[in-house]
């Protein structure tokens, strides 16, 4: 059962009166749906900046709201691992900048939830692993510091798969995070406590990571705005790393213009980090304008290619329904709809398999309980290394580091991580093609909604298939959006399913400006899960 | 900067074995760049004295065993370079700094850091690359090389494994070089690897000494053994003369002085020698073997079993190392002379091989020389000076070349003061120890002193007559025979000139006197 184009089903079992616990969100939330979209579009981040400036309201009154609203909610969801004891001070630091006449930088009074595998100074940072139980960074991501500089106030730590090894968040060493359209659910991973908290409002946006769809397949699952930049747009310093060449940091919002704001912030040229890239970071934020400066066809002329692979078996049909809907809708927007094929789609998940978890295998040698983390007691050096890698690590992660190690050995090496390097350029070459012939590219953002907790956690491989949209992505470097695009059944009132746009290497503007349109002209596009209504 | 002692040249047997080597070529060197582990292992670091062995008795024993077998010898050195910051983060670089405190999250290996190539480490290994006569690779990579240990912090070392920045080298002196790479937790290293074709301890050591000299002369290395700073590992093996198949390698450590390493592979050709005669070959397996100073053998450190697998793949943290044709250029055209190409000059300087070898084996004396020859100062009489009673001074002081008072200025000056004859010799000397320890000028020296040479013929007359008169007794002695008292008379009126007296006037005079019939 499909929402797209028609009546906004998820809001209307959402009456306003039920939003006590928040009146901001329900401003933001209400703005759209009561009403047509007044100027500036609704975003969370514009809303927080516009009611400081005006003196509505204070930042520890808004901090004070979603400190409660975690409160209420938290216990059910389990999307954090750490809250911050210093959210309160953060935003009376603000309201006294306020207060002085200072300037505020764009972020200020934002409340940002962060995955807890990106580095906060003296906040803990477990990479939701036992192996890193209670420490504490002694420095701030590349990330982290420029929010921080802008304003931003770290809200806490979010739960995840541990290392972000799993498409779940059940791999968490600590908790399993629920799904806020249904508790019985996944949220979807590894970044699903960031998806979660900004579906659930605990947080008004936060940062992920996206090592092969840990962004976009969260963000479907629980009807987020998801957000995967290029690979180099955004430094790696401080994430701890999966997979070096795939993982990136990404961003979660409500609307395409809070995540593409977050984006902003994060972006560009790190000197400790020798991949990030020195490509200008344009001005996404002009691209935010509100409904009433549209034009007709506001994409006239923007080609769009669906990528035929995704739809075919193995992927829900109400899945597919949506995403041809959303594909109907930027035509009705003015884009010009082709399918396009790409041959090596199917290749990129075994690839993507053997790559991650070689560089994984890798990346983890360090967490050997010499330095820092859990060690266990050992009477020689080996049996400290196993000891303390053997009740540091979840079995996923262990499983991973075991096939990554066999792919990198002596006589394996050229048939499983040469072999995936192979695969990975020629993906890479598919994509260019079709990217020259198109400005986006669509696709689901997994071939499902969010199934039950539970459910496949039994069953790696049927786990791993469910990345099959969004690994290629990774492989190829490229940035890619996945916003909420409809609804299927499930749940107590239905389950979000995402559309997942593709854009060439550094042209995230474009794609923010595509998913702007589509999101801001969709109609009944607040997807606010059940949950809040509850909550009340 | 060099600070190398001169004694360390004195000793340095390796540096007079001279011209029979120097013709030799070591074919097919490489550089890696690699970045090590944090923590430096001082297992180097040996302190029993070294105690010279017998000799004679050795080599003879040695000569016999290569009359049946042939060694081929293989040598992998490791030079730390002496750049400000580690390879991978601006930590300072620095020997000797208490243990971790020159640390970051980069090299403490702290979950979510990063690597940052230090741009100085592959400056430096270009231009050992080219002083090495190899091929650079203009575009090169690094990868990861894993293995667990204690001092390794992120459980892998980023090194160059199959695409080392410079291949395909030799050392014009003798022996052949395969690659030099960027390699140590952020200490910078690189890597030589010369190809397995040196046959003899001496020749090994001569090989690694020059090693040592060119990383002096690059300025890329204080390529000090006992710190560390130079390090080779060397693979030995012997087969029966006319076998193809090469034997059953074995490589030896902790060797931190050339003569150690001459040792220690003489010792260990022995040591398979004696296998092989006793038909016991299967013993010689592959191991790594440690050198025991104290006992002047080698002994196993630890057994191979099987080969090591470091799973080696491409680093994704760093991008590739790419270089432009220019930038190698003008590298290329910064390299300061070699030193073989010193070797050459000074050679057609006319100077002896012993006085060549002296002069270039080290960079700073060297440097010293050229300047102090630049200055207008004589060749052979400048080498003379400075092998002799400076080199004498500066061991017995413990000093280096570089922090001594006399000034190349000086020198030159004061040999140019003993040739025009403005002081003589012996006054030459005195001053030299002065300026040693105290600076000074010449000039000023020898006008604060009175030092100038007496040559007015007419004042050494007048202390020639002197000493004669007053020495009626010895006078006639002379005249009756003793002429050898000639020598007694010449002291007498040097000691009343205060030495200053020209040596060959006052001679020529006082014969006149002594033989006059008056």
């Amino acid at each position: 059962m499909l929402s797209t184009l028609q009546p906004p089903r998820s809001l209307s079992l959402l009456p306003l009166r039920r939003f006590q616990c928040s009146k901001h969100i329900v401003s933001a939330a209400s703005s759209s749906s009561t009403a047509p979209v007044t100027s500036p579009p609704q975003s969370q981040i514009l809303t927080t900046r516009r009611s400081l400036l005006s003196g509505e309201t204070t930042a520890v009154e808004i901090a004070k709201s979603y400190l409660s609203r975690i409160r209420l909610t938290e216990p059910q969801l389990k999307c954090f691992l750490h809250v911050s004891e210093n959210v309160l001070k953060d935003a009376q630091e603000v309201d006294q900048r306020i207060a002085k006449g200072e300037e505020l930088g764009p972020l200020a009074g934002v409340l940002i939830g962060v995955k807890d595998n990106i580095c906060t100074e003296g906040m803990p940072s477990t990479a939701a692993s036992r192996i890193l139980e209670h420490y504490r960074p002694p420095f701030d991501a590349t990330a982290i510091k420029k929010i921080k500089e802008l304003g931003g106030i770290v809200v806490g730590k979010t739960n995840m798969d541990e290392f972000g090894m799993g498409s779940t968040t059940e791999a968490s060493a600590f908790q399993v995070t629920a799904n806020p359209w249904d508790l019985t659910r996944v949220p979807g991973g590894s970044s699903g406590g960031s998806a979660a908290a900004v579906a659930a409002r605990q947080c008004m946006v936060s940062l992920g990571s996206d090592t092969g769809g840990s962004v976009r397949q969260p963000a479907s699952f629980c009807g987020v705005v998801g957000l995967k930049p290029t690979y180099g747009r955004v430094s790696r310093f401080g994430l701890m790393a999966y997979a070096s060449s795939l993982d990136v940091i990404g961003c979660f919002g409500s609307t395409v213009a809070d995540a593409g704001m977050l984006l902003h912030a994060i972006s560009g040229y790190d000197r400790f980090d020798s991949t990030s890239s020195k490509q200008d970071v344009p001005e996404f934020q002009s691209q935010f304008l509100s409904v009433d400066h549209f034009e007709s066809k506001p994409l006239k002329g923007v080609k769009v290619g669906i990528i035929r692979e995704t739809l075919e078996d193995g992927v829900d049909s109400g899945v597919r329904s949506a995403t041809q809907e959303a594909a109907s809708h930027l035509e009705a927007l003015g884009c010009m709809l082709t399918e396009v094929s790409l041959p090596s789609f199917s290749l990129g998940l075994p690839a993507y398999y053997v790559i991650a978890s070689s560089e994984s295998s890798s990346n983890l040698s360090r967490y050997d309980g010499v330095r820092y983390g859990n060690q266990v007691m050992a009477e020689e050096l080996n049996k400290l290394y196993e000891c303390s890698r053997g009740e540091g690590f979840g079995e996923e992660v262990k499983m991973r580091i075991l096939m990554g190690t066999y792919a990198l050995s002596a006589g394996y090496y050229d048939a499983y991580y040469k072999r995936a390097q192979q695969v990975r350029t020629l993906i890479q070459k598919d994509f260019k093609a079709a990217l020259e012939q198109n400005d986006i590219l669509i696709s689901p953002a997994a071939p499902s909604a969010a199934y039950k907790i539970g459910e496949k956690k039994d069953d790696p491989l049927a786990m791993y298939a469910g990345d099959i949209m969004t690994v290629n992505v990774n492989l190829a470097g490229l940035p890619a959006v996945v916003l909420p695009c409809g609804l299927v059944e499930g749940g107590p009132s239905g389950l979000p399913v995402g559309l997942q746009m593709i854009g060439a290497a550094f042209d995230e503007e474009k794609l923010l400006k595509v998913g702007h349109i589509f999101e801001q002209t969709l109609k009944g596009s607040s997807f606010i899960p059940p949950l809040l209504a509850n909550v009340a | 900067m060099s600070t190398t002692l001169l004694k360390t040249i004195q000793l340095n047997q390796f540096s007079l074995l001279g011209t029979a080597l120097i013709r030799r070529r070591s074919n097919n060197v490489s550089v890696r760049c690699c970045g090590s582990q944090t923590a430096t292992t001082h297992e180097a670091k040996q302190t029993s004295p070294s105690r010279v062995a017998p000799k004679n008795h050795k080599s003879n024993k040695l000569d016999e065993i290569l009359r049946d077998y042939e060694a081929v010898i293989g040598i992998e050195t490791h030079v730390q370079l002496s750049t400000l910051t580690k390879a991978f983060c601006s930590c300072s670089n620095n020997y000797g700094s208490y243990p971790n405190t020159s640390i970051c999250p980069v090299c403490m290996g702290l979950p979510g850091a990063l690597p940052v190539l230090n741009s100085k480490v592959v400056e430096f290994g270009v231009r050992l690359g080219l002083a090495l006569n190899c091929e650079l690779s203009l575009k090169s990579k690094f990868d990861r090389k894993q293995y667990f240990y204690p001092d390794l912090p992120k459980g892998y070392q980023i090194s160059q494994f199959d695409i080392p920045i410079a291949s395909g080298g030799y050392v014009d002196l003798d022996i052949y070089v395969v690659q030099v790479d960027l390699n140590r937790a952020g200490v910078p290293l690189l890597e030589i690897v010369s190809e397995p074709d040196m046959r003899s301890g001496v020749e090994a050591a001569e090989y690694a000494c020059e090693m040592q000299r060119i990383a002096r002369y690059l300025g890329v290395s204080n390529g000090n053994m006992q710190e560390g700073s130079l390090r080779c590992d060397v693979n030995i093996s012997i087969r029966p003369i006319g076998q193809a198949e090469f034997g059953t390698k074995v490589e030896i450590k902790n060797l931190n002085a050339f003569s150690a390493m001459s040792r220690a592979i003489d010792f260990e050709i022995s040591r398979q020698a004696l296998l092989y005669d006793q038909g016991k070959a299967d013993q010689i397996v592959t191991e790594t073997r440690l050198w025991d100073e104290g006992a002047q053998k080698t002994v196993t450190m630890r057994k191979k079993e099987g080969l090591a697998d470091y799973r080696y793949f491409p680093e994704p943290d760093l991008p590739e190392v790419i270089l432009t044709q220019e930038y190698v250029d003008s590298i290329r055209a910064s390299l300061p002379e070699l030193p073989e190409a010193k070797r050459r000059r000074y050679e057609a300087m006319g100077l002896g091989m012993q006085d060549v070898l002296f002069l270039a084996n080290d960079v700073s004396v060297a440097e010293y020389f050229d300047a102090v020859i630049g200055k207008g100062a004589e060749v052979k009489l400048a080498a003379n000076w400075i092998m002799g009673d400076i080199a004498a001074y500066l061991k017995n002081e413990k000093l280096s070349i570089n922090d001594m008072k006399l000034t190349t200025q000086e020198l030159a000056e004061l040999i140019a003061a003993i040739k025009d004859g403005t002081i003589s010799g012996k006054i030459g000397k005195e001053i030299l120890f002065e300026l040693l320890a105290k600076g000074g000028t010449v000039k000023g020296m020898i006008k604060e002193k009175d030092l100038v040479q007496i040559t007015d013929p007419a004042e050494i007359e007048k202390m020639v007559i002197k000493v004669v008169s007053e020495n009626q007794k010895q006078l006639e002695q002379y005249r009756s025979g003793k002429t050898k008292l000639q020598g007694y008379f010449a002291g007498q009126v040097m000691k009343m000139s205060k030495g200053k007296a020209n040596p060959g006037l006052l001679n020529k005079i006082l014969l006149e006197k002594l033989n006059a019939k008056d």
